[in-house]
Parts: structure tokens; sequence; C-alpha cells
């Protein structure tokens, strides 16, 4: 009691000072040394993965290149009213021959034309046609520039290339975002694109849907699997494990090329229905290049992805729990459904959230076997990577997935809980 | 003494690695194509021969069907690792215009013909852009099943869109170009107007249309393969592809298929060299063109593959197939026979209309 009340300030460590602080420094070390463990992971992921990311999908609102290639006539077209139907005078024609001259040598106005060809059709061939002219031009005795573009091209004597320029001449744009929602920036804002161009929304519907179906179609079927697997004999259990992970170890293309072979009309299915008299042989069936194609190959291929989580939560069910609860009176069913089933949920749930997920980004196997009505959004981001080169909708594109994704995991969170989804043990 | 000498390998390793490393650019180039049987051929025409003449390793990259997003990525890494590159010339022009390809000047960079005359003359109207050097003439057309036609094989293209005549499946790229164009002169467009029409909105409605007529019959490839396999497999009676895989279809595997040569539409293949390579690997790379495109090199690729030199001065010098030994002269999509009706893709206008007409197309694809 004496030593306590003679001792009235902080405690101290054994070296004199206090011992909050000695602790929160021991804390601290503690701390520093741990992200030090971590810190090759950290930056690893950083550099490779974050960076990158974040760098594409900063592309889908970038839009530098047309402030970047025609600085003076961006400026003296701020001047110009887009609502009065007539190109503008000779001053945005002098900054455009000028623009346009140091644009040439650097070689980066066909690059404008193909960005603003985007936008506009015909742009990519006439800054290609005026860069050609404009390389012989003199700035200081050929002027007035008016006439010799419009000589050039017509184009540039009507409005309507103008108003895209100024239109895209801000740093930034949200034309690539309207673009992927089927909208486009008209002339008092944004509108809604005509009925033949929209294609987006469709896509991430069907996408969405479609996943949907591939994930609760794995559900179906790798749950037995997976019960028998988690029941059986280890040595059987094993074999059979090797039946579900040999088809994981195969190609990807061989395994959907193979559903070619199965599903199409003259494929092995139909072959065999024909032949069982089951099906007429000028009424086969069409199981292929449609959305029930995609749908069968992407099962099959996500298969052990729900498969082996559901194993993994199923291996650490006590069978114990089952027969007590058939001691107690509760019959087949019942004791499956209320004392089993419960406690696979998390399995479940990893298992849906790994195919779901990976059927969302899938591209290979829908563009095989998915003909026109089994293709995904996906498809389109790809086809703007590496075809179109169109990058900024490709990036506004994969924005809006990683946030409809995110937007589906927070609501997953809330329903089920994030909490209750486990990979294993 | 250990010392000593590790000091001392050290500094000849020093000394000597930026002149191996320089050596190493000079003897080895990575040149980027096709794939398959294409890459086989130019392998044997053009890499063997020159590796023997000049003892420059060749290393293949068969990347040329992401080769435009793949340069762009590598460029904006300022990391190009690609010597020589073979595109379409489509895909070619989309370089040239994002600044990803030099240009080259054929009478000074390309070797004339064996008569003396200018490459420029040689390749003629085939230089369609100036990054642009043309290697193979191609053209993309339809096979037919021999068995599943009855008694009259199909003569015109329009047999395609004919399913009273010719029932069945047929298989069309699954993209617009090609297939509206064919549309169209089945639809009555006459050849020369095809492309303004096609400039119009309701001239791409018109196309669509009439791909419409047959939408529930087709069946939608993206690669190269697809077609050949469907016909083998009597999935399709009819359907388009590259003449090149018709003829190993035909004269390779024996299947009993036909070539329609009818409105063919030819296009072109050939090589860009990418820009910003070292001075030491522009070199190599314009000395290995200047010889993989003379006159006799473009002739001896048609000894291994059935596309038609770029070069006016190879056509004669076409000889037999190397392992077939089948006369070649009758598969080249530019044999007189075969070219009766030929159809010329239009550069410049895809070059504009691709990103709108192909928009419209997919969403019409999709409905």
């Amino acid at each position: 009691m004496t030593d306590a009340t003679q001792h009235s300030g902080p405690m101290l460590a054994a070296d004199g000072t206090p011992l909050k602080r000695s602790l929160a420094r021991a804390l601290r070390m503690q701390k520093i040394r741990a992200l030090m463990l971590i810190a090759p992971l950290l930056i690893f992921v950083l550099v490779t993965f974050i960076l990158p990311i974040a760098d594409m999908l900063f592309r889908s609102v970038e839009n530098q290149i047309v402030r970047d290639t025609l600085p003076k006539t961006v400026i003296a077209l701020q001047d110009w009213d887009p609502a009065s139907g007539a190109a503008p005078g000779e001053p945005v024609f002098a900054a455009l021959a000028q623009d346009m001259k140091i644009a040439v040598e650097a070689k980066s106005h066909t690059r404008l034309g193909s960005r603003l060809n985007y936008e506009f059709t015909g742009a990519a061939s006439l800054f290609r046609k005026s860069g050609r002219k404009v390389k012989r031009m003199d700035l200081d005795t050929d002027a007035p520039f008016k006439e010799t573009f419009i000589d050039i091209d017509k184009k540039w004597g009507e409005p309507e290339i103008w108003k895209t320029i100024k239109r895209y001449s801000p740093a930034y744009t949200n034309g690539y975002f309207l673009n992927s929602v089927d909208m486009r920036k008209g002339a008092d804002g944004a509108e809604a694109r005509p009925e033949n161009q929209r294609i987006y929304i469709k896509l991430f519907g069907r996408t969405m849907v479609m996943s949907m179906v591939i994930t609760i179609s794995c559900i179906l079927l790798g749950y037995p699997v997976a019960w028998i697997l988690a029941n059986l004999p280890m040595r059987q259990a094993n074999l059979l494990m090797i039946l579900v992970l040999l088809p994981f170890w195969t190609s990807l293309l061989v395994r959907t090329s193979a559903w070619k072979v199965m599903l199409q009309q003259q494929g092995v299915i139909n072959d065999t229905l024909v032949w069982l008299g089951l099906v007429a042989d000028d009424a086969r069936l069409i199981m292929i290049n449609n959305q029930f194609g995609t749908i069968v190959a992407m099962t099959h291929i996500l298969l052990p992805f729900m498969i082996l989580p559901l194993y993994s939560v199923m291996q650490t069910i006590p069978p114990t729990y089952l027969r007590a609860a058939k001691s107690l009176g509760a019959n087949n069913w019942t004791a499956f459904w209320r004392v089993y089933f419960p406690q696979s949920v998390p399995g479940i749930g990893a298992g849906s959230i790994l195919v779901f997920i990976l059927s969302i980004g899938y591209y290979i196997t829908p563009e095989i076997v998915g003909g026109t009505k089994g293709v995904f959004i996906s498809n389109r981001i790809a086809y703007h990577i590496s075809s179109s080169l169109n990058w900024g909708l490709a990036a506004a594109l994969g924005t809006i997935l990683l946030a409809v994704v995110l937007l589906l995991y927070w609501c997953y969170d809330k329903v089920v809980g994030i909490d209750n989804v486990k990979l294993g043990g | 003494m250990k010392f000593r000498s590790l000091t001392a390998i050290a500094a000849t390793t020093a000394l000597c690695a930026p002149m191996a490393f320089a050596a190493d650019i000079a003897d080895e180039m990575t040149i980027v194509s096709w794939g398959g049987a294409y890459s086989k051929s130019q392998l044997r025409a053009y890499h063997e021969p020159y590796s023997e003449k000049t003892g420059t390793k060749i290393i293949n990259d068969d990347s040329s069907a992401e080769a435009v997003a793949k340069l762009r990525a590598m460029n904006e890494a300022g990391n190009v690792t690609w010597d020589v590159v073979d595109v379409v010339a489509a895909d070619a022009m989309r370089l040239c215009d994002e600044g990803l390809a030099m240009e080259i000047d054929p009478d000074t960079q390309l070797a004339a013909a064996p008569d003396g005359t200018s490459a420029a003359e040689d390749f003629g109207e085939l230089l369609v852009s100036e990054c642009f050097i043309p290697q193979i003439v191609y053209s993309t057309t339809f096979g037919y099943r021999t068995d599943l036609v009855g008694d009259t094989p199909p003569t015109s293209v329009c047999a395609v869109f004919d399913t009273d005549a010719y029932p069945g499946k047929r298989s069309l790229e699954k993209r617009s170009i090609n297939n509206v164009e064919w549309a169209l002169l089945c639809d009555g467009v006459a050849k020369e107007d095809v492309y303004d029409v096609l400039a119009t909105e309701e001239g791409q409605q018109q196309a669509l249309d009439k791909l419409a007529t047959i939408k529930d019959d087709v069946i939608w490839w993206s690669a190269g393969a697809d077609t050949p396999q469907l016909l083998a497999d009597g999935e399709v009676v009819m359907g388009s592809t590259y003449n090149g895989r018709l003829f190993s279809v035909i004269e390779e595997q024996n299947q009993p298929v036909a070539m329609l040569w009818d409105a063919q539409i030819f296009d072109l293949d050939g090589w860009i060299i990418p820009a910003g390579l070292s001075p030491e690997r522009q070199a190599r790379a314009l000395d290995y063109i200047m010889f993989a495109t003379d006159t006799q090199r473009l002739a001896d690729q048609a000894k291994y593959i059935s596309y038609g030199p770029a070069r006016a001065s190879s056509a004669p010098l076409v000889g037999k197939h190397a392992d077939l030994g089948i006369d070649m002269a009758p598969h080249m999509p530019t044999d007189p026979e075969n070219a009766k009706n030929t159809f010329l893709y239009n550069y410049e206008f895809w070059a504009d209309y691709r990103d709108d007409i192909e928009a419209k197309f997919q969403a019409w694809l999709s409905q």
C-alpha cells in the first residue's frame, strides 16, 4: 500500500523511462519490423499490379492529345460559336496551319486523327491527307489558310469536325464513359446513342446474368461431388480428386475446343442422339455458338474452383454431427438441411465468389463457343485493347466492370457477410 | 593472388561485356509473324537463307495477331524488343498513323527487280502506306463442301445469301469488313459503287438488312482456322476464310471442299519495322527487309504456301509446291483464271469507317 502511494507518478520501466512510452516504442518497433517483412511483397504488388491498373483506369478520362497537338487552334476556337452553323474564321485556320506544321514534324497529326476518328468518322484520313499537304505549305506566304484547307478536304469547311475538336479540347473527358453506357456527347451535353449502335448496357447485363447462371450451375454440380469427396475413404477420395483436377491441368483452349467437338451439330452428342433415334437427322440440336454453349463450357472450366473450397470446408465438418442429429430423431433430409448444410455455407460462399468473378472476366471461351448471343463484355474490352486500339473506351468499360464487381461484393458482404467465407479449415 | 585474379576477371568482363552486347544486337533479331504454316513458309523462304548468308540468329515470335496493341505498349514503355513485324496492310497503316512504325523509302531501302525496275514500280499500287513493305497478296474467299451442294456447285458469291438453293449453315467472319461488301454486291449494288454506298447510313443499313436474311444460318468465326474445321466436319456448307487455309484443306488434307473464287477480296500482308530501334538494330532490320523482299525470295515463299507474291516481277518465277510437287500458279488468288471477279479492300475507307461500322455491326449481331 505504502509502495503505491510513494510512486504516484507514471510507472517506470527498468531503464527509467515511463512504462507507457517504453511500451509504445516496443510496439512501434514491432510494427516496423512486420512492415519491413512484408515490404518486398507490398512494393511488388504496388509496382506490378496496382500502378498499372491505376494507369489503365486513368486512361478512361485522359484526353490531353487534342490540346497537346493543336494548342493554338484550341485557344482560337474558344471564340467560335458551334451553334452558328458555319466553319470558324481565318484566325482558327491560321492557328491550325501552325499547329499542323509542328504536328507533322513530330508525326503526331495522324495519331490525333485516329483519336478523333472514334468520335467523328473520317477524321483519320482527314488528318493524314491534310498532313501530307501541310508538309509542303509555307506558313508565311500561303495565307489565307481557310481556302487552302477547304481545298484539301471540304470537311474543314463544315462545322462538324470543328465541333468535335472543340468538344474534345479539355484535358479530361467523360466521353469514354458516356460511350460505355451507350451515350455520346451531343450538342447540349450527354444524349443517348441511336438504337442501332447500342450494345454495351446489354452486354453488361448479359455478362452479369450469365455469370450468375454459371455460378449456380457450378453449385448444383459441385456440391454433390465435394460431398462425396469429403465422405469417401481417403484412397478413393484421392483418386476422385485427381479426376477433378485433371481437367484443371489441361489447356483452356483444348478443353474449350473439346466442347466444340461434343456440342456441334455434327458432333458427338448429336450423333449419339440421332443414332438412338431420339432426334431426327434433319433436326439436330443447336447446342453451341449460343448462350447454352457458353454456359456449358464455362461451367465445366470453372467447376474445380467451386469443388475445391467446398471440399476443404466439408472436410472439417465432423460426421458425428449428422449421426447425432439422426439419433435425436431427424430424418435424412432434416439432418442434412438443418445440420450439415449450414456448416457448408462458407464453402459455397467462397466458391461462388471465385467462380463469379472469374467468369465475369472470361473472354476466350465465350469468343470460341459463344456465337453472337453468348459473348461477354470482356470480349468487347479485348477488342478495343488489341484491335481498335481505343484504349480509353476499353479502360472506361473496365472501370465500370470493376465498380460493378465491387458493388456486388459489398452487397454480398451485407447479405451473407464476408466473415462467413472460408477457403478451408 | 586470388584477389588479383578476381579483379582481373572482373575487369576483362567489364571491358568485354559492352562489346559482346553490341555484337549480340547485330547478330540476333526477333521477327514477329502469324505462326503456323505461314511462319513456316517464311522460315524456309526467308529466315534460313538469310541466316546462312549473314550468320544472324533469327528468333520467331508468333504475336502478329496482337502486334498493334503490343507495339503500342512497348513503345509507351520505351522498350521495343521486336525488329521486324509481319502485319496486314490495314494494321500497318494504323501503326504508321500512330507513329509506331518507321517510314520506308522504297527506292533506296528495297531491292530493285532483276531487270532494273525500281521497287516502287515493281510493288506498284500495293505500297498502300509509307511504312508498309508488301509481301503477299492473299484473299478472303469462300470454300464449299462439294458433297453438300448437289449437282449445281455455286459459281457466284451470292450463293452465300441463297439459302433456298444451298440450305445449311455458312460461316462468316465475326466482323463487318468483307461481309458488308459481299452483302451489298449481292443486293444489286455495282462493284465500283460499294464503298460510296457504304459511306452512307442507309447503305450501312442496307448491308445489315441483307445480312439479316441469313443471320440465323450463319456461324460466325473469329480465327482463320475455324472455317476449314467447320467445312471438314460438315458443320457448314460454305464459309469464308483466307485462301491459303482452303488450299491446305483441299490439297493437303484432301477434304471434299472446293474454292469459290468469285468476288474474292484481295488484301495484303507484309512487313513493318518498328519505330525507335537503335541504329544497329535498324540497320540489321533494313538489311533483312532488303534481302527478304527481293524478287526471288518473294517467289520462293509461294513454294510453301498458296499466297501470291506482291512484286509483279516475282509472278513468272512461281513454281511447284516444295513438298506436294503440284503447280502453285493455279492456286494463287492472282491467277487470271481465279481473278476473273475480284474485289480490292479499300484501306482508306476502312481506316475511316471501321470504328463506326464495326460498332453498328456488333450491335446488330447482339440483337
